[in-house]
Formats: C-alpha cells, structure tokens, sequence
C-alpha cells in the first residue's frame, strides 16, 4: 500500500503529537491561536493537551490531533545504497587484491569547528553503534587530522599523505557554516589536483543530506547515523571496485 | 555547600599516594612554566596596567605595543622593563599614546640597565599594583553583593548556558534563564575565539555558536546579572572562559569586570584545539595566579576527555586529570572552595548498570575533592535526537548530581546536538532540574552505597587505575603522556601546535610585576 497516514493506536486515525512555543501570554485567546495554527498545519480537530507560561511573554503547548494529509510513499525520492557493505575482513581483502597497497584516508574537522565527535565516530578504533573505526582496518592507513583544521593545511596533508580519500566533519553549524566549509574544502582540492588524480571526498554530519553531494562539490555526504562500516565499504567501492580499470591513475 | 561525608570506604594512604604523584608529574610543568613567558602573559600584564582599545582595524593596542617591543628587544626579557624605560625616558605621556607611538613607528624600545632598569622596575610595578588594585575592589564588591543578596538557597547551584552570538541578544535571554531559576549565566564563546591571538574589542553583536568575549561584554552582562541579582534576590554569577591563545588576557579582563567562574583547565586547549603544551601551561600558570587573586572560580574541563573517550575505560583519566588540575590550580594559590573540578555522565546507556557506575564515578570525584564545588556535567554524546529519551536520561543526570552532592550542576538539554537551545527546552530542562532537585536533593544524606557493594568497589578500582596511569606519566614525564595520546586519545606533541612563536624562555632580567605582585601576595 503506498498510501498511509499516521498511526495513533488505529490504523488510519492520522494522529499526530507535536509541540511549539507563541510569543504571546497565557490565556484563552492563546490556546485560540495554538488550535488555529494546528488547524492550519492540517490537524483538525486539534487538541491543546498542556499550554503552560514560560515567563510573562511565551506560552508553550502541546497538541495531538490527527492530520488530514495522506503520505504516498511511492513518491519519495531517498539515496539507495549503491554500493555493498562489506565486514572489515571483506574490506581488507579487496584492498588487498585491487590495489595491493594500504588506502590512505585523511579526516578532519575543517574551518572554525571543533567537534571531533562525528570524524572520531567514524575514524577512532572505538567506532560508533557497535562497529570499529576505519583505524581498525588493516588495509586502511588512517590520519586524523583532529578539530579546527585549516582547508589549505588539510591539501597540503592530503598531498604529503598521498591521501585516497578526504574525509570531511561539520557538526557545528549555525549560518549555513558546515555548506561553506565543505564548498571551500571541495574548491580547493579540484584547484590543487587534477580530476583524475584528486582525493575522493567525503562529507560527514548530521545536518547534511545525502542529496547534497552535487551542490558541496564532493563525491558522496553522509548524515545523521552513518557508521565506520558503511564508510569503508563506500570508499572500497569508490577507490578499489569501480577503479580496478584505472589502475595508473596514482602518479601524483 | 553539601559536605561529604566519607561514604566511600577509600584507603587514606592510597589517597595520598595519588596526590603525591600528582605533584610529582605537575612540578617539572611548573617549572618549565616559570622558565618561559609568552606574549600573551605579557599583554596581560599591559592589559592590568589599563592599556584598552584598539586601532581603526580591530586590532587591540596591547597586540601593536606588544609587537613593536618585541621586534625591538625580544620577547624573553619581558615586556614591563622595555616599555616602562619608554615611560620613564618620556616617550609617551600615558601607555595608550606609547602604544599609538609605537605603531606609527617613532619611539624605539631598549632594554634598560643599571639604574635606567631599577626606574623602570619600580614604575612597571606601581602600574601593575593600579590594576591589582581594581582587581581586588571588583572581588570586594562581590562580597559585598554575595552578603546582601544571598547565595542560592540549594546546592548544586544551577549553571546555564547562554549562546547567540549577540550580547543584546545574550542580555534578555540570560536575565529569563535567572528568572526561571539559573543561578550561574555562562555566556558560551563564538566558536575559534581560542585560536585568536587578540581578544576582539567593544560590544559585539556577531559569533559562530557564541558571543565573542570582549572586556565590554563581560561588562554589560555583569550589570544586566547585578540587575538580576538585585530584582531575584540572589547572586546570579557570571561565567566566561579563559582558554584558547588569549587566556590570562581574558583572565585579566575577568578579574577587572567582575566574572564569577571562568573555564580554564590546564590541558583543553592542547588536546582540543592543537595549542602548544607550553603555551598553554605558562598562560595557565599566570590565568590561575589572576583568578586566585580576584576570587574567581575556575571550572575545569575533565568531562570533554569522555566526549572522545569511552566514559567507563576512561573514567581514570578523569581523575589523574582533576588531581593535576588540582595540584596546577594550588600551586597557584587557588583555594578549594575555587575549584569547580569537572566531571561527566557519559556513559553508554545500554550498557548494565550504567547509573550504577555514574554514582560511582561521581561519589569518588565528591570523596576525593570535599571541599570543591565540583562541575556536574550532562550527557551529550548520548543524545541522539530523541528528544523524549533524552529528557529521560538528563532526569538520571540530574539525580545523579543530587544524590552525590555535586556543586555546580550544568543544566543538560534534551535538544543536545539537534538545535542551540529554545526558549521551551532551556524551561523544561530547568523544570527537570526543579522537580529532581525537589523531590530527591536531600537523598544524599541517605544514600550510602554497601562498603563492599557494586559502586564502592569500582570507586576503587577508578582510583587504582588513576594511580597506575600518574605512575606511568610520573616516569614519562607528563609532556610525553600527552604526546602519546593519554588523555582524550589526543597526540600532542611539545615542539608543534598552535601559539608556539609566542613563547619564549626567560632571561635572568626577565622582569614582569604582576607575577611579581601575584606571588609575593600568596
């Protein structure tokens, strides 16, 4: 069935719960508006289930009702996984076999951000939801550049390293910051390499979408959830599986 | 204050012992950190001796001054002796002028001697003695507005951040959040102010995920606060953060504008954010030796280790980081009841008795600082994005805090890592504080854990581990301990990071008064 509602407790009741915040006192004429900008998000009847003050000048409410729209899920557009994930052993293995060296990854966290925690979740051998890191793979050679890292230092690392892949994190990013720093990154690497010898780049965080490769400049972005798995199977297939008949390509 | 009472059946000796060890690593710091200065120690000390502003470009006339003398002389003698020979021979009738005189390239600095160098001393010290002067008015007047106002009624006191870039924006938010119970305002800095070297000058209405700390921000807070404090009846104290290449200028400015508590631990800034371990320790040392006198409360950053570091095989280098965060912080003349030593509940939820091992983790910090309103920090690595649980998981938090008799109780969020707070969850956050504190702040005096049982064995077994890691940092010394990755699985080399042209080693002149002033006074 590719037509659904949202599911309270009965199969097409459409119930939704949500919460959010009028700048104005509390009283009648503010769970009024509540209720008419619920109705206007589609919920109707909409219920104020708590309105509560917050200081002389907010009120805070929730609200569940259901919602009068219908989700057609045959029409949602989502990234499918276009390559296979592999365990580390199977990773190693192709790399061994179609390459016959170690793959060379370089992290960061570029521009002004300091949060470390999305490069270390995917590049630390602690790794993250159960899985190791990509330190943890044999056949990847692994540096961490750390927080704060410069975009023309990060090239000249890539360079020195003779880095395979770039890997990118923005976990902080008011004002559109985390979309900047990865164009500039991109930018810059498409000006120091030439297009057949240039890193694969990777962009990390979770306010990224999949879907935003195109417009970063960079190969693949991965959000919110990614695990080291998943990273080292895309990059085996990126630099190993697709590449096996380029096998010149490394002269830089 | 709560005061522990000894619940954790801990052997005196091995207590002790890692003490001992602690300031057998600290001291070869200390005196690498007596050795050397840097320019942003120096800055400082032109900083208390009033020098303000900045040019038509932004840049601060303590940077311009700083500069000119060290391309003249050199950095190594210190600032004081070169400039207040300029002072002395009349170049410039105040600081500000020489300054402007020195930027535009018409006075040339020397390094005096004999009894040109003995003027310049004495005129060096007088000036720093001015601004020590106002330093310790600012703590009086503290006092004095603690006494008529109170402090809050509860421990732990109830820390609140504030973050929008814009300090007229920071006011009216920070003034809400004390109305609805925060008892501690920090106003979070704009992300990479730790990598300036020049702390940005007036009013600023622009930041990344902060407020840029300037001298005239730190003054328009405290006034909205002592408004605050005035209208609510109790204290509201004000928190900033000296770190980053500018510390003990900001330290400085905190001192002179009155903040209450400043973050300022003594290895952040090399694991975080690449600083050179000299750098950092040499302006450590000076930042502590200002906020000793000046009465502020340090809080240091031991919760950010688990941020990188699993929160239970890690829960050790908390500890060796609090006992060398204590030994730096005495050794520069901070008193318990100024340290705000961190820790944090980070531990894996899924993980069995998980709040079993936070109580632990958290009675042992309570055991072996009685006397320090330790910092209580909320989850945030574990915040996934679902809210609700998340609400949860901050309510054990916050029991956590209460059961342990934690000081100083940073209010967690249950949007961590989805949006910088709104307006609703900064008040259901403080309502989940209100209703813990409410109904289990008193548990502590019931709450004491089996001596043998599951939380006073692994408090133990933290405490051996810490004592294994000082022993090995003892042998390698603690420069190479950081280097090798140690703490927060950071590698940190003393010969690289950022800030490493600003230090230089002392000369037998080396000369700076506030130290001097500083450390006759303790």
């Amino acid at each position: 069935m590719s037509i659904i509602r949202p599911y309270g407790d009965t199969t097409g009741d459409g119930m939704v719960q949500m919460s959010f915040t009028l700048p104005v006192p509390h009283d009648k004429r503010a769970e009024g508006a509540a209720i008419q900008l619920a109705n206007k998000m589609g919920m109707d009847p909409a219920l104020v289930v708590h309105a509560k003050p917050m200081g002389p000048d907010f009120t805070f409410f929730v609200v569940y009702g259901p919602v009068n729209h219908l989700v057609d899920t045959s029409k949602v557009e989502v990234i499918e996984r276009d390559y296979p994930l592999l365990s580390p052993k199977d990773a190693n293995l192709a790399i061994r076999k179609g390459l016959r060296r170690r793959l060379t990854v370089v992290g960061a966290c570029i521009g002004t951000d300091a949060h470390t925690v999305g490069i270390d979740a995917i590049m630390n051998i602690k790794g993250f939801a159960g899985e190791k890191g990509l330190e943890y793979y044999r056949e990847l050679k692994v540096v961490n550049l750390g927080a704060q890292v410069a975009v023309p230092e990060l090239v000249r690392r890539a360079r020195a390293e003779k880095a395979d892949a770039i890997l990118v994190s923005q976990v902080v990013t008011q004002r559109e910051a985390h979309v900047l720093n990865t164009k500039e990154m991109s930018a810059a690497f498409r000006e120091a390499y030439s297009e057949d010898t240039r890193p694969v780049l990777v962009a990390g965080g979770p306010r990224f979408t999949e879907a935003m490769a195109g417009e970063l400049g960079v190969d693949r972005v991965f959000g919110r959830g990614t695990t080291p798995g998943e990273v080292a199977s895309y990059l085996v297939d990126a630099l190993v599986t697709r590449r096996k008949h380029t096998p010149s390509r490394r002269t830089a | 204050m709560t005061r522990a009472v000894k619940k954790l059946d801990l052997d005196p000796v091995t207590v002790r012992k890692a003490r001992s060890l602690a300031r057998k690593a600290g001291r070869p710091i200390v005196n690498i950190a007596k050795q050397h200065t840097t320019v942003s120690v120096e800055r400082a000390v032109l900083r208390l001796a009033g020098l303000a502003g900045a040019d038509t470009e932004g840049i601060p006339w303590v940077n311009r001054l700083a500069d000119t003398v060290r391309a003249d002389v050199g950095l190594e003698h210190g600032l004081a002796l070169p400039v207040w020979d300029a002072l002395v021979r009349g170049e410039a009738e105040d600081l500000s002028v020489l300054a402007q005189k020195a930027a535009t390239g018409s006075v040339t600095f020397r390094l005096p001697e004999g009894r040109d160098a003995v003027r310049a001393r004495a005129a060096a010290r007088k000036a720093a003695a001015a601004g020590l002067r106002k330093v310790d008015g600012r703590r009086r007047e503290r006092d004095r507005m603690i006494k008529k106002h109170g402090d809050p009624d509860q421990r732990p006191w109830i820390y609140l951040i504030v973050a929008t870039g814009d300090i007229y924006e920071d006011i009216p938010q920070a003034q809400a959040a004390a109305r609805a119970g925060a008892d501690i305002i920090a106003v979070i800095r704009s992300t990479g102010q730790s990598l300036l070297d020049y702390v940005p000058e007036g009013a600023t209405r622009e930041g990344f995920a902060g407020t840029y700390a300037t001298q005239e921000n730190f003054r328009l807070m405290r006034a909205a606060l002592d408004e605050s404090s005035r209208e609510l009846g109790r204290y509201i104290r004000l928190t900033n953060y000296a770190s980053g290449l500018c510390m003990p200028e900001i330290a400085t400015l905190a001192g002179l504008q009155r903040l209450d508590m400043m973050l300022n631990d003594s290895m952040y800034g090399i694991l975080f954010r690449d600083i050179n371990p000299i750098r950092t320790f040499v302006d450590q040392r000076f930042s502590r030796q200002i906020h000793a006198r000046a009465g502020i409360i340090i809080n240091t950053g031991e919760d950010n280790y688990l941020t990188t570091a699993d929160a239970v095989e890690a829960a050790h280098t908390v500890t060796v980081s609090q006992l060398l965060n204590e030994y730096f912080a005495k050794e520069a003349g901070l008193e318990d009841w100024q340290l705000g030593l961190g820790h944090a509940f980070e531990i894996t939820p899924e993980i069995p008795d998980s709040f079993r091992l936070e109580l632990a983790h958290a009675m042992l910090a309570r055991q072996l600082f009685p006397d320090a309103p330790l910092k209580w920090m909320p989850p945030t690595r574990h915040m996934t994005g679902d809210v609700f649980r998340g609400y949860l998981l901050d309510g054990f938090f916050n029991l956590a805090g209460a059961m342990t008799g934690q000081g100083i109780l940073l209010v967690g969020m249950m949007t961590e890592a989805v949006v910088t707070p709104w307006i609703s969850d900064r008040d259901l956050a403080l309502q989940n504080v209100r209703y813990v504190l409410g109904a289990a702040g008193n548990l502590h005096e019931d709450f004491h854990p089996a001596p043998d049982g599951f939380i006073a064995n692994r408090a133990r077994q933290v405490l051996a581990e810490s004592i294994d890691l000082l022993d090995r940092i003892v042998d390698d010394g603690l420069l190479n301990a950081i280097g090798d990755g140690t703490f927060g699985l950071m590698k940190r080399p003393q010969d690289a990071g950022r800030g490493l042209d600003g230090v230089a080693r002392r000369s037998p002149v080396y000369y700076n008064p506030a130290i001097e002033l500083l450390e006759e006074a303790q």
